[in-house]
């Protein structure tokens, strides 16, 4: 404390003759022949302004004269700073990127649930789509099958009224061959007596002729 | 042609006197600098946040990332308990960051090339670590300095050391922060005199200037890293004295 008050003393007087020792110095300098009196009170400002330097002006950061202004200050805006920094600045800048990081794992969040959604959605489809073809398939190869079953039924049928048909054809063809053959003799009868007549010009009767045509008919097969 | 003082940019002038009884309280242009440190660095992040975007514009962008930078420093170090340390932390890293560079604006004044400064922050922090550490663990927080698994023999050794280390934090703390500064800008201020006073000696001094200019320029951009650094060098470890005083046990 003392020396501070000593300080403050000192740099106080050199401030109340600011241009005396700078005019002073250089003069005395090298003007060696000059009166005692004047000397003194040169040598007298000298020697102050070197207590001067050695205690207050020579070196401002340890100068305590201004120690407690500097704390004072430097206390009043700091606690003004911290004041500001914690019920202001902090929580607003801390609100600002909590509230971004809030906002992007909710982003995130849905982002996942939605390309869930797409994937469940996606897989019904695909389900859907193969269910679908699977559905195609049966329904074409039962319809594939019932077209065949029918045409194996129709095709039986007709080649069963076909077959019915021919037997009818057959028997028909049976029966007209057998009347075709029975009356062959009566043909032969006729042929033969109009051959007798002809070459012969006898009438024969009709048993001969009959007989004769059983006779041939008969050796003629045997023939034959 | 005299070499310009480099001392001179660190002096201390009133710009308001202030009295508080015999106790010189005056608004300074240290003052000055704090306070609009305080000013503007809020502002900026008061004035980019403003619109609370969703999808951040540039200067959004910008305070968002300073506060997750804070944020990620002081949990990888601390641990999420050490959160609630965090306006502390954000508000020392901003802080520091805006006086040192405002430092960096020719006729500006640096806060931060004051030990006294420095010091109060420092002692802020380890005040806070030992009270919080007491206050958390009680006598527990003596643990900080007896490491696990040490042989008998040494330990006294080893707690005096550690002892030794936690008393020097503050000084170290402060004086980092104080001595880069301080230093940083007696260079950049010698190396651009350098500059005036050669290119007063003529076309030679012209030419010779040169050097000191490349070097001025490259010095600017060391101590506008500096600058930004030691904030964050401020800030890590804070959250890293935080964390002892949170989880005292090695």
């Amino acid at each position: 404390m003392e020396g501070t008050a000593t300080a403050g003393f000192i740099v106080a007087q050199l401030e109340a003759t600011p241009a005396a020792p700078a005019e002073a110095a250089p003069a005395a300098e090298p003007g060696a022949p000059l009166t005692d009196a004047a000397h003194g009170e040169l040598a007298g400002v000298v020697i102050e302004e070197h207590a001067t330097e050695e205690h207050g002006g020579t070196f401002p950061p340890f100068d305590s004269t201004y120690f407690a202004s500097q704390l004072l200050w430097l206390a009043i805006s700091f606690v003004v700073l911290y004041l500001l920094m914690s019920r202001v600045i902090i929580p607003r800048i801390g609100g600002i990127l909590e509230d971004r990081r809030d906002r992007i794992a909710r982003d995130l969040d849905q982002a996942g649930r939605l390309k869930q959604q797409s994937d469940e959605a996606n897989a019904a489809y695909v389900k859907a789509l193969s269910d679908a073809r699977a559905n195609a398939f049966r329904i074409a190869a039962e319809a594939r099958d019932k077209a065949k079953g029918e045409a194996a039924a129709r095709q039986a049928e007709i080649e069963k009224s076909l077959d019915g048909k021919l037997a009818a054809a057959e028997t028909r063809i049976g029966e007209i061959k057998a009347k075709a053959l029975a009356d062959v003799g009566a043909i032969a009868a006729e042929a033969a007596e109009a051959v007798v007549d002809r070459l012969v010009g006898l009438k024969a009767s009709a048993t001969e002729l009959k007989d004769a045509v059983g006779a041939a008919r008969s050796g003629g097969t045997g023939n034959a | 042609m005299e070499l310009p003082d480099p001392i001179h940019q660190f002096e201390i002038k009133e710009i308001v006197p202030l009295h508080l009884g015999a106790t010189n309280v005056s608004f300074t242009n240290s003052a000055l600098f704090m306070v609009l440190a305080v000013l503007i660095g809020c502002g900026f992040l008061l004035l980019a946040s403003s619109r609370r975007r969703l999808v951040p514009g540039r200067w959004q962008s910008s305070a968002e990332l300073t506060y997750e930078f804070v944020a990620n420093t002081l949990r990888s170090s601390a641990g999420s308990q050490g959160m609630k340390f965090f306006p502390l932390v954000f508000s020392l890293f901003l802080f520091i960051l805006m006086v040192n560079l405002f430092g960096m604006v020719p006729y500006f004044f640096t806060v931060t090339s004051h030990l006294i400064v420095t010091a109060a922050l420092s002692i802020l922090v380890i005040g806070l670590v030992v009270v919080y550490g007491f206050y958390k663990n009680g006598l527990g927080f003596f643990r900080l300095f007896v490491p696990h698994g040490v042989p008998g023999v040494i330990l006294p050794f080893v707690v005096f050391i550690e002892v030794l280390s936690f008393v020097s934090r503050p000084i170290s703390l402060s004086i980092r922060l104080f001595a880069n500064i301080l230093a940083g800008h007696i260079t950049l201020k010698v190396f651009a005199g350098f500059i005036v006073v050669l290119s007063s000696l003529g076309w030679f001094g012209w030419i010779a200037a040169v050097l000191p200019l490349i070097l001025t320029v490259a010095l600017t951009a060391l101590e506008v890293l500096v600058a930004v650094l030691q904030a964050y060098v401020f800030a890590i470890l804070t959250s890293l004295y935080l964390n002892d005083a949170i989880h005292p046990g090695h």
